[in-house]
């Protein structure tokens, strides 16, 4: 309860701050607009239903990318765990690209597929799928050899020691390979949205785009708080219970 | 010999190692690890492979296990060449090897899974049994992390026992634990195999560890791997690893062990 009222008092006190700062005429409402009038954007915006429609948008793209990525990858990595073949090709491959920071996809995305959907889809997949290969073949080669073995004693084999044994037992490694992944998908979508206008659908970033366009600092404050929701939102409810469930089977600590 | 209480197929169960050799290559050294070795062993009979690391015991059980094949020379069961692990012969290692996305119960039930004459009831209700006879039924939902050292052995010994193998092949099962968790499951293992009379297969380099539980001691010796002198254990059951019999029986094999391997250390006794 304590830990609570910390908190509140702690952010309080930060906007209270804010707003005075402004007020004096200390900083300019020009360049930083008070907390209330971002306050009363987010308000309207919410009203007029631009903010729910933006924030759809854009979550749409990302879901969609972003389970393809690993629906993509994560058969991908098995794959290049499995075959020594794949390993020194593909795998040689997703950690080359997986070093190209997922933006630099977006003119190659532009030329490919125009100013359309498939774009930001290309994006935001190649934004998931190198880290998600990379993590679940680091996974399956970092499953103690012992615990094959006993499967194989037991009468596991082939598909069945896969599915069974070294997916379960690499997950550790997926799951940090899909926050990874999706941390890449989350910043080159925003990129992508901020530097190309889509007329199928206007996003988050269209919406941060056009403040800055208009001058309106107060619409572009008000948006990053929105991505930073939508950030944290995404944390606690992709990944907190994946991680939950680790602690407390492998007996990790957070 | 007492009669087994549960279904076993009617052959008895012989296990054969015959002029066994095994190499393995590690980096520019070729290790000798078996030269020529040959055992024979009954069905229910309780063996000891006991030797300083490098002289073969590990690898000798991984190729009765299946787990690996023999360079030259033969490994039978019941005069069959073994190729490949079978549910027939079970095996525990040093490390338990529980699986930790599971809780206990579906560790026991993973072996018995792979068992396609079960339904799901039998399956709980047999794995429910080895737990109790393991002293752990009321640990069913814990998680392999919660539990001991030496209650994840008992684990893993109801995971091997579950499927009811003939033959059980243990690596040095209870060399991690400490000395008074070891005593108590040397107990519960001459208890489990009292009642249930598997033929136990049991590499340790402990000796006094081996003439405790063991019908027979095989000693071995490294550089090449190769078996140097058997011992036959006549003691009375159940054994208590302290007693003064037990001692007089592990110095002479710790003599004897010292004698060939000579300034190789690494012997405990």
């Amino acid at each position: 309860m304590k830990r609570i009222l910390l908190i509140v008092s702690f952010f309080a006190a930060l906007f209270v701050g804010w707003e005075m700062l402004v007020r004096a005429g200390i900083w300019s409402a020009v360049l930083v607009p008070s907390p209330l009038s971002v306050g009363e954007y987010l308000w309207s915006a919410l009203r007029d239903g631009t903010l729910v429609d933006s924030s759809w948008v854009t979550m749409r793209r990302l879901l969609a990318g972003y389970v393809a990525g690993i629906a993509l990858g994560l058969p991908l990595g098995l794959l290049t765990a499995r075959f020594r073949f794949l390993r020194d090709t593909l795998g040689l491959v997703a950690l080359g690209l997986q070093t190209l920071p997922s933006v630099c996809w977006v003119p190659l995305a532009l030329l490919w597929f125009g100013q359309t959907e498939g774009a930001m889809f290309f994006v935001v997949v190649m934004g998931t799928v190198w880290s998600m290969i990379i993590a679940t073949e680091n996974g399956v080669r970092n499953v103690p050899p012992i615990y094959a073995r006993a499967a194989l004693t037991m009468g596991s084999s082939g598909i069945h020691t896969w599915v069974c044994v070294l997916l379960p037992a690499s997950l550790p490694f997926v799951v940090s390979g899909m926050k990874q992944g999706w941390a890449f998908a989350w910043r080159s979508l925003m990129a992508a949205e901020i530097y190309v206008t889509v007329l199928s659908g206007f996003g988050l970033g269209h919406l941060l785009h056009y403040g800055r366009e208009l001058n309106a600092m107060e619409q572009v404050i008000g948006v990053m708080f929105v991505i930073i929701g939508i950030g944290l939102l995404a944390d606690k409810a992709l990944f907190s219970p994946w991680e939950r469930f680790l602690h407390r089977r492998w007996g990790t600590t957070a | 010999m007492t009669v087994d209480p549960e279904p076993l197929s009617p052959t008895s169960s012989k296990l054969s190692v015959r002029d066994v050799s095994k190499r393995f290559v590690s980096g520019s050294r070729e290790i000798h690890a078996l030269d020529r070795v040959s055992l024979e062993i009954g069905e229910g009979e309780f063996v000891c492979l006991v030797g300083p690391s490098g002289c073969g015991k590990s690898t000798l059980l991984n190729l009765i296990a299946g787990l690996d094949h023999a360079d030259a020379g033969a490994v039978l069961n019941d005069g069959a060449a073994i190729d490949a692990p079978g549910r027939d012969r079970m095996m525990m290692f040093q490390e338990s090897a529980l699986f930790p996305w599971l809780d206990v119960l579906g560790n026991v039930l993973f072996g018995l899974k792979l068992k396609p004459t079960l339904t799901k009831a039998e399956r709980v209700e047999v794995a429910r049994h080895y737990l109790r006879l393991v002293g752990l039924e009321k640990f069913e939902h814990a998680y392999v992390h919660q539990l001991s050292g030496g209650m994840k052995q008992r684990v893993a010994l109801a995971r091997a026992l579950a499927p009811n193998p003939r033959v059980l092949l243990m690596d040095e099962p209870f060399g991690a634990l400490d000395a008074l968790t070891r005593e108590q499951l040397y107990g519960d293992l001459q208890d489990i195999w009292a009642k249930h009379r598997k033929t136990i297969i049991f590499v340790t380099h402990n000796v006094r560890e081996a003439v405790c539980l063991g019908d027979r001691v095989i000693l071995f010796s490294p550089h090449p791997g190769r078996i140097r002198e058997e011992f036959v254990i006549d003691l009375p059951r159940p054994r208590d690893i302290n007693s003064v019999d037990l001692a007089r029986y592990s110095t002479r094999i710790t003599a004897a062990l010292k004698n060939h391997v000579n300034r190789q250390g690494e012997i405990s006794e």
